[in-house]
Order: C-alpha cells, then sequence, then structure tokens
C-alpha cells in the first residue's frame, strides 16, 4: 500500500481549491478546477495501480499476467470527456463575460446579490 | 418488462440529437412535435415502468452483463417505486416546459429544445440507474444542460453571474463526489449500489468509508442546495428562464437529495449501521438550518424568480429532514413533498413567467398593482402559494405531516415547530409579493427588500391563453397531490421497500424475487389531530406573515425598534453572505466540507 499518491491526489485538489477560491480571473478560475480535476486521476490511477503490472491489453500476454485495473481507467476517460465539456462552457461563459465587462474578475460579475 | 427502463433515456436524447441535426433544415412544425412527443412519451413509459415496480423492482442490465455470484459485472438500471416517481416528475416538468417554450422561447433557437431533452434523458437516467458511476455521468450530463440553459440569455450580466456560479461550484461538487467513488471503488472493488453495500455491509467499516460518504454526501448536497452549499441556486434562477426554473426547482434539486437518499440505503446503511444516530443527527440540522435560512433570504426578496428560489431552498431543508430521519415514514413524506412542491413551485415561476411577459418587469416592488388585471394569474398565484403553505389536504399537506410524524417518533419534537415556522415565513413571503403585485397592497417602498437589477423580459408574440393553460394544469396537479386515493399508501409501501437494502441486494445480486407486497387500497387516509393542528397554524402563520411584510411600519415604533434591534444583526450578516462571488462560494463549500468531516472525525470514530 502505497500512500504517496493518494497524500499526492488530496494535495493536488487542496491546491486546485485554493486557487479557485482566490482566482481573479475566470479563465485562471476554470483551469484551477482542472487542477482539482487532476487530483481524481492521480488518485483513481492510484487506486488500480499493481506493482510490475502491465497494460491491461490482454492480446498476446499469457493467461494470468499481472495487470493494472482497467476500469480505474476507463472512469478517468469518462471524466476527462464530461470534464471537457464543463470546462469548455465555463470558458465560453469568461469570454462571454469578457466582451460584456471588458474584464474576466469574477469579483466583477456581481449583478444579483443579497 | 426489463426493456421498459432504457425508454425514458433513450427517448430525449435520441429526440434531441434528431432536433439538433434537423436545426435549419426540417420544418418548425416537425421540430417542435419531435420537442414535446419525446419528453411526453419519456412520461408515458416512467408511468408505465412506475406501475410495474409496485410488484418489485424492474432490473435491465445493458448488454445482458448478468451479474455473476456477489459479482455485478455491467451496468444496470434498477427501477423501484420511489426512483420511477422520481424519473415521472422529471419527465412531466419537462413536457409541461416544452409546451410552455413553444410560444414563450419561439425566437430562441432550437437548441434550447435540445438542451432541455438532454436535460430531460440525464434526469430520468440519473433516477433509475443502479451504478454508483453511472450517476455521476448522468449528475454531469445533467450539469452541462443545465449550466446551459441558466446562462442561455448571454447578453446580460444576471444570466452569466447565475450561469458561472451554478457551473462552477457543481463541478467542485462533482469532483467531491468522484474523489468519494474513487475510494469506495478502491476500498469494495465494485461500483455497483447493491455490490458496494454488500461488502460495506459484511467487513467492518473504517474511517475511509466514512471519509467517501462525507465527499459523496456533499457533492450531492451541493445539487440540493443545502446550507452552506445554496448560493448558486438563487444565483442561478433568478436569471435563468422561467422553464428552465421549472426544471431547476422542481426536480432537478430534489434529484440531488434523492441520491443521497438512494446511496445512503443501498450503499451505506448497512456499514454505517452503528452511527446511523450522529448521521441523523447531522442531515436534520442541516435540514432545519436551510429551511429557516431558505424562508428568512426568500422574505427579504423583491425580484420574484429569486423570491420563489429562495423558498425551494427552504422546501429542500424540510425534504432533507425527511430523508435525514432516516426512516421509512419521513422518506414517503419527502417523496410527497417533491411531488407536490415540484407541480406547486413549477406553476409559480410559470406564473411568474407570464407576469415578466405581461408586465415587462419581475420587481415586487415595480409592480405594485400593475397586476390588478391579470385574474387568472393573481388565482394561479395565490392557489399555489395556498398550496405550499401545507393546509389540511392540499398540495404539500400529506408530506409535512408524514414528515412530521417521523420527526415526533424519532425524538426530534422541536423539529416540526421550526419547520412549520419556515414553511409560514416563506409561504407568506409569495402571498406578500403576489398581494402587492395583483392586488396593490401595501407600501410601494420597502427599505427591507433587495435592490434588484432589471431583466430583459421574453418576445410579446407569445400566446398568453396557452401559458395560462400550462400553468393551470401544471397547479393543479400540485394542489392535488394529498387527496390523490391511494398515492398516500403507495409511497409509503414504496418507501419500505426503498430501505431495505438487504431485499434490494438479494433482488439485484442474485435476481431473488421478492414475496408480493400486500394488496393496497385506493383510499385517502385520514390526517390525524396533530397534523390538522400544524396545517391550520401554518396558514394563520402564512398570512400573518404576509400581512407583517406588507404593513410592518404600522407596528407600533416600540415594538418595531425591538424588532430591528433584535433581528438586524444577524438578517444583514446573512444577507451580506450571499455576496453573489464565486470565490465566497468555494470558500464556503471547502468551510462546509471541513466542518461536517470534522464532526465526523470527533462522532464517528
Amino acid at each position: 500500500m502505497n500512500f504517496l499518491a493518494y497524500g499526492v491526489a488530496g494535495w493536488i485538489c487542496i491546491v486546485g481549491l485554493y486557487g479557485a477560491i482566490v482566482s481573479k480571473n475566470l479563465i485562471h478560475l476554470a483551469l484551477c478546477l482542472t487542477v482539482i480535476q487532476s487530483s481524481t486521476y492521480v488518485l483513481l490511477l492510484s487506486v488500480g495501480y499493481r506493482h510490475h503490472g502491465t497494460a491491461p491489453i490482454y492480446k498476446g500476454i499469457r493467461l494470468g499476467t499481472n495487470t493494472v485495473d482497467p476500469i480505474v481507467q476507463s472512469l478517468a476517460l469518462t471524466d476527462i470527456v464530461i470534464s471537457v465539456t464543463v470546462i469548455a462552457l465555463i470558458l465560453a461563459l469568461a469570454l462571454d463575460v469578457h466582451k460584456k465587462l471588458g474584464t474576466a474578475d469574477p469579483d466583477e460579475v456581481v449583478e444579483l446579490q443579497g | 418488462m426489463t426493456w421498459l427502463l432504457p425508454l425514458p433515456v433513450a427517448i430525449p436524447l435520441l429526440a434531441a440529437a434528431l432536433v439538433a441535426a434537423g436545426d435549419h433544415v426540417t420544418p418548425r412544425i416537425v421540430q417542435n412535435a419531435i420537442a414535446v412527443l419525446a419528453p411526453a412519451a419519456a412520461t408515458g413509459f416512467s408511468f408505465w415502468i412506475m406501475l410495474e415496480t409496485q410488484h418489485g423492482l424492474l432490473i435491465h442490465w445493458y448488454g445482458g452483463w448478468h451479474p455473476i455470484g456477489n459479482l455485478a459485472i455491467g451496468i444496470g438500471f434498477v427501477g423501484d417505486s420511489l426512483g420511477a416517481g422520481m424519473a415521472v416528475l422529471s419527465c412531466t416538468l419537462v413536457t409541461l416546459a416544452l409546451v410552455y417554450s413553444l410560444t414563450y422561447m419561439r425566437e430562441s433557437s432550437r437548441l434550447f429544445d435540445v438542451l432541455m431533452l438532454v436535460f430531460c434523458g440525464a434526469m430520468a437516467g440519473f433516477s433509475l440507474t443502479g451504478d454508483l458511476f453511472n450517476m455521476f455521468v448522468w449528475f454531469e450530463l445533467m450539469g452541462v444542460a443545465a449550466y446551459a440553459l441558466a446562462g442561455f440569455k448571454v447578453e446580460e450580466l444576471g444570466p452569466l453571474q447565475g450561469a458561472v456560479n451554478f457551473a462552477i461550484t457543481n463541478t467542485a461538487g462533482a469532483y467531491l463526489i468522484l474523489m468519494g467513488i474513487g475510494l469506495l471503488y478502491a476500498r469494495t472493488g465494485a461500483l455497483n449500489f447493491a455490490q458496494i453495500g454488500h461488502f460495506l455491509a459484511t467487513h467492518p467499516s473504517d474511517r475511509l468509508v466514512v471519509v467517501a460518504f462525507t465527499l459523496v454526501l456533499i457533492g450531492f448536497l451541493v445539487k440540493a442546495a443545502i446550507v452552506p452549499f445554496h448560493w448558486w441556486l438563487a444565483d442561478a434562477h433568478a436569471a435563468a428562464p422561467a422553464p428552465v426554473c421549472v426544471l431547476f426547482s422542481g426536480a432537478m434539486v430534489e434529484l440531488g437529495l434523492f441520491a443521497i437518499a438512494r446511496i445512503y440505503w443501498t450503499v451505506f446503511s448497512g456499514g454505517l449501521h452503528a452511527h446511523q444516530g450522529d448521521v441523523r443527527s447531522l442531515l436534520v440540522w442541516i435540514g432545519v438550518v436551510t429551511a429557516l435560512v431558505g424562508a428568512v433570504m426568500c422574505f427579504l426578496q423583491r425580484h420574484l424568480k429569486r423570491l420563489l428560489a429562495f423558498s425551494t431552498i427552504a422546501h429542500s431543508g424540510t425534504m432533507l429532514v425527511g430523508i435525514g430521519l432516516l426512516g421509512a415514514k419521513g422518506l414517503a413524506g419527502t417523496a410527497n413533498l417533491i411531488l407536490s412542491h415540484g407541480f406547486l413551485k413549477a406553476g409559480l415561476f410559470l406564473a411568474a413567467g407570464i407576469v415578466l411577459l405581461r408586465l415587462r418587469d419581475i420587481d415586487e416592488l415595480r409592480l405594485h398593482g400593475a397586476g390588478r388585471n391579470l385574474r387568472w394569474e393573481r388565482a394561479l398565484w395565490f392557489a399555489a402559494a395556498i398550496g405550499l403553505i401545507g393546509f389540511p389536504y392540499v398540495g404539500v399537506f400529506v408530506g409535512h405531516s408524514l414528515v412530521d410524524e417521523e420527526a415526533s417518533g424519532q425524538g426530534f419534537a422541536w423539529v416540526p415547530p421550526l419547520l412549520l415556522v419556515a414553511e409560514a415565513v416563506s409561504a407568506g413571503a409569495i402571498l406578500r409579493a403576489g398581494a402587492r403585485v395583483f392586488l396593490g397592497w401595501g407600501p410601494k417602498r420597502d427599505p427591507l427588500l433587495s435592490w434588484e437589477p432589471e431583466e430583459s423580459p421574453p418576445e410579446r408574440s407569445a400566446s398568453v391563453p396557452l401559458l395560462l393553460a400550462v400553468t393551470t394544469v401544471t397547479v393543479a396537479i400540485g394542489l392535488v397531490m394529498s387527496v390523490i386515493p391511494g398515492l398516500q399508501v403507495r409511497i409509503e409501501n414504496g418507501a419500505e421497500r426503498f430501505v431495505d437494502r438487504s431485499a434490494y441486494a438479494a433482488r439485484v445480486l442474485h435476481a431473488k424475487s421478492t414475496p408480493a407486497p400486500p394488496h393496497l387500497p385506493f383510499a385517502i387516509e385520514v390526517a390525524k389531530p396533530e397534523s390538522w393542528a400544524y396545517g391550520i397554524g401554518a396558514a394563520v402563520l402564512a398570512f400573518a406573515f404576509a400581512a407583517a411584510g406588507l404593513w410592518y411600519r404600522r407596528l407600533p415604533e416600540l415594538v418595531l425598534g425591538g424588532i430591528v434591534r433584535g433581528l438586524g444583526p444577524p438578517v444583514r450578516a446573512l444577507r451580506a453572505a450571499h455576496s453573489g462571488i464565486i470565490g465566497d462560494y468555494l470558500l464556503w463549500l471547502t468551510i462546509g466540507a471541513t466542518v461536517v468531516g470534522g464532526a465526523w472525525a470527533f462522532s464517528l470514530r
């Protein structure tokens, strides 16, 4: 059991969240979200990692060969697809904000409050 | 009958692809027909599934990958009464919203319909899935469609703010869920609800399971708009077009709550059984706080849609209490509440949309007395508002009384009175707004209410009779939810089966058929005396709060001064916290997650 990878995943998540909280630019904020997102990949891939495991491609390898877990890889792939959509949407909104206000500072995008 | 399960998802998604591909090519009328008929068909099939699930769970394994031993190899849809009920509610609201949009959003591009259809398919999939990661995928798909719909009018600042805040907070919540899923998979090697639940129930639980539970719980609490994760909701609702608000308030928020109930009962209830009391206290506490915060903020609004949005937060808190009591009766109460509140709140948003269309504004004070001639709109607004109070046998009454009964039975006797007050304050605010706009009562100025910007109204070309017809149908369905013969006993029966983890696992993993449920009567349950008392008390209080909101300045100086000194500072602080700034919201998300995690660290060792 290797705890380092889990620690790294937690750290990346916290760093990304901190960046998103203090961000002064919506594009920077979107990138901070992708940082949080990459922490989930580190977590997923370390969950599926096996020592001396090979890639989970079963054609041409002997039965019983140790491979890493393919399921977490497909989870990570699925999430990449979904998150690309979400991030693209947030970036598009950031562009619209910049068009409208001339700035991408999220603190300026306040019309409704209280 | 298992072939039914994919249909409520597949039909709207295929229709979305069809409408998107045929944009500018196929005639408008064909496009409209597809956009309305697809969710209507999905509604019909969900209803059919709901009827079938009366006899037991309905399971469909995609690709025929049936489980072997305790191993679920494939991804399955598992229909149960409550899940199918959520699909029926979601698809019905999408159908109503799309009929409304036929004329209300006529000038907008067909991509609006496409997004609504994707939203519909995702909500149905979310309600019917039996797999944790699959649920996450539907959650994200639902999210993407919703963010785009919230910011549909991108040329204005309000929708941009709403969509940005909504998208970022919910995405952060989604990543927390994914982490929780990763940890659960690491521990159990499974993604199927029944299989994870079976593993956790048969192995000793440790901190990892608690951390995973916390991460998944918080992710869904963000969607369910529970304090302190609720901030995005008001921003997104105030800015989104009325038919979109219908789906946000009526179905999407409730699906977040549904997910919490689903995951607790199928996945964690076995493993966390020893800590049930702590989970219960936490969920009930944050539910009550949410109900009160939502109600107070609701009372301070003058933007009609934002006011309704905060009322949704208040109701969401009550619903969480029903789920968080961890009993079948409370869960049944929440299910009933979700149905009645869903339609009534949808009706109010649709009515607000008509007000915006006809009076060209959506601000309570600027519209003072402007709606005197809108007789039908007035009747609908007040009918729906009264339905939300919980007056005996009207609207949300049964849901509330079941939640109250469960709370009293579990030793949370202090909860029902607080929920009653929250209910009365939020319903009072809706009544007050109606009285000012449609009757012209009360003063034209009110320093208590937040300042609001204007919203650009929709096209004038809309056909008002059609809009009124849709709104009337919606409100009428919501009002009769407490008097549909046999509904209450069926929901209670469904809730009892919902909380039976081992029967669920046996059916999903080993295809064991459950004994046939008893024949349920078609009767209206007689309300208990205390439910009558609560219902009438809530009504009296709601009208009192509405009157106070209109004429509070006529109170004697001494009383008024006392109220201002006592309630002023906390209310000001609460209002300042709703800053509309995304960084603050994310900070609250972090604080909330830390507090929940810290509470667990002390209580669940």
